[in-house]
């Protein structure tokens, strides 16, 4: 079913060198799609290495931008999903079922797994939103009081600098928190695509001053990226 | 199927646009695979995310779809693309808009890059996963990401954004 990648071209014209192993992975790493052993090698690799380091800001900036570049595309229109629901509509009845299959098909993949692998997914993966949910979800609580209102309210209706910001994965409820109090920083939203919005303080910094702040961020040891928002 | 569909389409939507460049075909686009995942549902195997799965479905449609317009249609598109490429980091310099640059020449880099660019950095994609979803080996995955990058950074270079790099 899937075309067969043109590996002419593309892969040659800029072929002067070829990149090393861990420089290859740098945009994986940005991305957080390496495994931890990758992620690792690459970690230390970036703590000796300036040349890599430097590199890596690139990438930073590169990840930031493809994410607004794509986010700003906006989405399609009632138009897709009429035409799918009338496409679908005049398939033939023994379809019906197909969706089903589909999902007893996704079921018996994961029954496919051991109890303990399954049960350690689970447990990992319960514990990662509870605490994505309750670190943020606290901090949201604590920065507003019991009287805020949503957050989309809030980012729509009040004046202040905004950015946008990845935290490292190791990085705790305390760091988290010491570091908006430090920032006199506000999570408004997120996350969304791995970024939770930010807002610093209630005056609109100017844009060198906002710079400023959020190179003094992406410096800090929990932030992987900080990038303006508007 | 609703749910499946309010997940995932505008990622699909906005993956098929960035490879057609033309919204009204992006938007066929999105029907066409979501009906292919309908009659095919009893084929997904369950060895990669649902989200790689329509990924290369997408990929597959948007390339054919590319295929059957005409030449000509592709040749004016194409030169219209190249003149993108060499106008929109200028203006941008002359901004002094870094991230403006940045976003024009990520617009500017050739399908194969932007494709690979998006899968990385926006569908957050392992190199095993971009394997899959373009056909071609992990190596090359990682080779043609560098290539991509080199490439964005001449064209930055061109607009005279220097980042250090390479």
């Amino acid at each position: 079913m899937m075309a067969k990648g043109n590996s002419s071209g593309a892969d040659t014209q800029m072929s002067d060198r070829e990149p090393t192993e861990l420089e290859a992975l740098l945009p994986f790493h940005a991305a957080g799609t390496l495994g931890l052993h990758d992620t690792r090698r690459v970690d230390a690799a970036l703590a000796s290495d300036p040349d890599l380091a430097l590199q890596y800001k690139a990438i930073q900036d590169e990840y930031a931008e493809t994410i607004l570049l794509n986010e700003s595309l906006g989405a399609p229109s009632v138009r897709a999903m009429q035409r799918l629901s009338a496409a679908i509509d005049a398939e033939p009845a023994r379809k019906a079922s197909a969706i089903s299959n589909l999902v007893f098909r996704l079921g018996g993949f994961f029954s496919t797994l051991s109890a303990r692998t399954l049960a350690l997914a689970a447990i990992a993966g319960a514990v990662a939103l509870l605490l994505q949910a309750g670190v943020i979800g606290a901090l949201v609580k604590a920065r507003l009081g019991d009287d805020f209102e949503t957050a989309s309210f809030q980012a729509q209706t009040s004046a202040g600098t905004f950015g946008l910001l990845r935290f490292a994965p190791n990085a705790n409820i305390d760091e988290i928190s010491q570091l908006l109090i430090t920032y006199d920083a506000t999570i408004i939203s997120g996350p969304k695509a791995g970024m939770f919005r930010i807002k610093f303080g209630q005056k609109v910094l100017s844009k060198e001053d906002a710079a400023q702040l959020l190179a003094r961020l992406q410096n800090e040891k929990i932030v992987n990226l900080a990038v303006a928002a508007e | 199927m609703q749910v499946l569909y309010g997940r995932h389409h505008v990622r699909v939507f906005r993956f098929s646009l960035r490879l057609v460049r033309n919204e009204s075909i992006a938007e066929d686009l999105i029907s066409e695979v979501f009906l292919d995942v309908w009659r095919q549902a009893g084929k997904f195997e369950g060895r990669s995310a649902v989200s790689t799965w329509l990924l290369a479905i997408t990929r597959f449609k948007a390339l054919s779809a590319l295929r059957k317009r005409k030449d000509a249609e592709l040749d004016d598109e194409t030169a219209a693309a190249i003149e993108d490429t060499s106008d929109n980091p200028e203006t941008a310099f002359v901004k002094k808009d870094k991230s403006k640059a940045l976003q024009n020449c990520l617009t500017a880099l050739s399908p194969d890059h932007r494709e690979i660019v998006d899968l990385v950095y926006y569908h957050e994609k392992s190199v095993e996963e971009v394997a899959e979803i373009v056909g071609i080996p992990e190596n090359t995955v990682k080779t043609r990401l560098f290539y991509a990058r080199k490439k964005l950074a001449e064209l930055l270079n061109a607009a005279g954004i220097e980042r250090g790099w390479p």
